[in-house]
């Protein structure tokens, strides 16, 4: 009774057994581009507010395009906080030290735990899934106490000190080598001489490149809108980043709508301008790295 | 499989043999595997340190009357006693609770369904579709509270404008209980919702096709496939997804501290969470030995609800075939 017929409107060679396409197509790709709407509109809607200024879109209707404002408004931001780029500067900085720090230890840590035996490492390993469970906030307290006795608050050591390695890297490194890195390559480059850690560098390294690059994007994203533990540690505005430069524009003493979207646009308009260009990879990553059935 | 004695540097035709004497059984056993506490030493100490170290700190100074004055003065469990006493803490783990339920099934049912329209291997242009699911997760939480607090606007904003327009009173978000927990819930599902559509995806793509080509031979309608062939072989995933989501969801912050911006949660308390609480009470009241307490109840909270998450999965999977 199913009509399993051969669809002639399907087009080109993607002829295939299940003829979904006619019947969930129109109603799928509607929900779609709604998604992809609801998806997009808090950005455009950033920057019709910054462009339009406050007073435009206190209106009814309000404003729904592009206004001639932008870049009074922006220069207002930088007004309030002649340190803003300086922010924005601060915020790759740590982001990419922290990026490149966990993908080091993670991707190292993580070849020991999924290739390497010695005496403890599934208690390690259990120890590490573990401690991924443990609310991040629990230790928050003492870790402040601990910046201020090593003299790095207020400074940007105070947020990459503490972010350079993470149980989840680890974890998520061990996963990937396991699934990606065949033990028969490494077996016979050992067996013809290779050391471990020729092995780890020549073998492994390349193989988990990819996975790993995707691990520091995650981190350097991370880093970039981490907000609250660089709220308590930085004070100086030359020391901010970005997060911590929009939120001083918030708590100016009224509601600046135009000015606080302003800064979360210029805060944000990098990242988006990265995941142009590695939003795909990061798709892959995030997908690879699922519980699957 | 009764092979046991897998020996270091053998010949390649072992390393498979499961064996109780090797502390990991998937290595490559003709590798020295001393080079491993070489290798994860610099995690560990680090981790040590900057993570372990504060969090076993942590638990001792919650029995301590302890401020950043300097007053360090052992209460035993005060803390702990005022803690069930004080009907901030109540609040806060129902505001919690409230606002993890209501983002959590909206955005279980929609991820789910996004994944199931992305399934079809008739889609066009599916790499763009989901490269555009995972926009809304890379931004920061800032950024989009601050947009969405103004959407939520009591005036003038674009939600409001829109049951105005329907001829509705306007609600202020902010000021009401359940309708700020919603404008919080909802930046929550719109953060979410894409990340976990691919999540969910992946383990779709992985269910075998065979499954469809059977059920599709049986004459079984789309809506049965989905119901009887996709949703069965997620159960995994759906637990993944419920426990991350709790974890995450027990500790939400970010969101309500910003759209209230200060530590109280609302005038009233009316969205004030677990973690902003603790928040409050450490970096507001600088009463660091209560905060402390206030963090080992949340992850008391958190073992417990993932245990029972832990348990329900493993009964239905248990009734499951």
């Amino acid at each position: 009774m199913s009509s399993v017929v051969k669809e002639q409107t399907i087009p080109r060679a993607k002829v295939n057994k299940r003829p979904k396409w006619q019947r969930m197509g129109v109603g799928g790709y509607i929900v779609l581009a709604l998604t992809t709407f609801l998806s997009i509109f808090p950005f455009y809607w950033m920057f019709i507010v910054a462009s339009n200024g406050t007073d435009e879109i206190s209106k009814i209707p309000p404003t729904l395009v592009p206004g001639p404002r932008f870049f009074t408004v922006i220069s207002n931001v930088y007004e309030v906080l002649p340190s803003f780029n300086q922010a924005l500067l601060n915020t790759v900085y740590v982001g990419t030290i922290v990026a490149v720090a966990q993908v080091f230890f993670s991707a190292i840590a993580g070849f020991a735990f999924a290739k390497l035996n010695f005496r403890g490492q599934r208690f390690m390993v259990l120890f590490v899934i573990l401690t991924m469970m443990l609310p991040s906030q629990l230790g928050i307290i003492p870790l402040f106490m601990l910046m201020g006795n090593l003299g790095l608050i207020d400074t940007l050591g105070a947020l990459i000190v503490p972010a350079l390695v993470t149980a989840f890297g680890v974890f998520w490194m061990r996963q990937v080598i396991d699934a990606q890195v065949p033990n028969e390559l490494l077996e016979s480059a050992s067996i013809d001489g290779a050391g471990v850690f020729r092995v780890y560098w020549s073998l492994v390294l390349p193989i988990i490149a990819q996975s790993s690059f995707v691990l520091g994007l995650f981190s350097f994203l991370a880093t970039w809108n981490d907000f609250l533990w660089p709220l308590l540690v930085l004070s100086t505005p030359e020391h901010f980043t970005a997060q911590v430069a929009v939120n001083q524009l918030k708590s100016s003493y009224a509601i600046d709508y135009a000015l606080n979207m302003g800064g979360a646009f210029l805060s944000t308009a990098p990242l988006i301008v990265l995941f142009i260009f590695v939003g795909r990879r990061l798709v892959r990553g995030v997908m690879d790295g699922a519980v699957k059935g | 499989m009764s092979q046991t004695a897998v020996k270091r540097n053998s010949k390649p035709t072992s390393p498979w043999k499961p064996s109780k004497k090797l502390n990991n059984a998937n290595a490559v056993q003709s590798l020295n595997g001393r080079w491993g506490y070489l290798f994860t030493a610099p995690f560990f100490v680090m981790f040590l340190i900057f993570g372990l170290a504060p969090i076993v700190y942590s638990v001792y100074i919650a029995f301590f009357n302890w401020d950043a004055l300097g007053t360090q003065e052992f209460i035993g469990i005060a803390n702990f006693n005022e803690l069930i006493a004080d009907t901030r803490f109540w609040n806060a783990l129902v505001n919690t609770v409230d606002i993890w339920l209501l983002s959590t099934i909206p955005m279980l049912i929609c991820s789910i369904g996004l994944a199931a329209i992305l399934h079809n291997p008739h889609l066009r242009g599916s790499t763009f579709w989901r490269t555009i699911l995972l926009v809304p997760n890379i931004t920061s939480v800032l950024a989009i509270a601050i947009v969405f607090g103004q959407l939520f606007g009591r005036d003038f904003g674009m939600v409001n404008i829109i049951i105005g327009s329907l001829g509705f009173d306007h609600i202020d978000f902010i000021q009401g209980t359940t309708s700020s927990h919603v404008a919080i819930a909802s930046m929550i599902v719109w953060r979410w919702t894409g990340y976990n559509a691919l999540i969910f995806l992946a383990a779709m793509l992985a269910i075998p096709g065979e499954l469809y080509e059977s059920a599709s031979l049986d004459g079984a309608s789309k809506w049965k496939q989905f119901i009887y062939v996709t949703l069965p072989s997620l159960r995994n995933t759906i637990t993944f997804v419920l426990i991350v989501g709790t974890i995450g969801g027990l500790q939400v912050f970010a969101e309500p501290l910003i759209l209230g911006g200060s530590y109280n949660g609302g005038d009233s308390g009316q969205f004030s969470t677990l973690t902003l609480f603790l928040f409050e009470q450490a970096f507001v009241a600088y009463k660091w030995g209560y905060a402390a307490a206030i963090g080992i109840m949340i992850t008391f909270i958190v073992a417990i609800v993932s245990f029972i998450n832990f348990m329900i999965t493993r009964k239905l999977a248990g009734d499951g075939k």
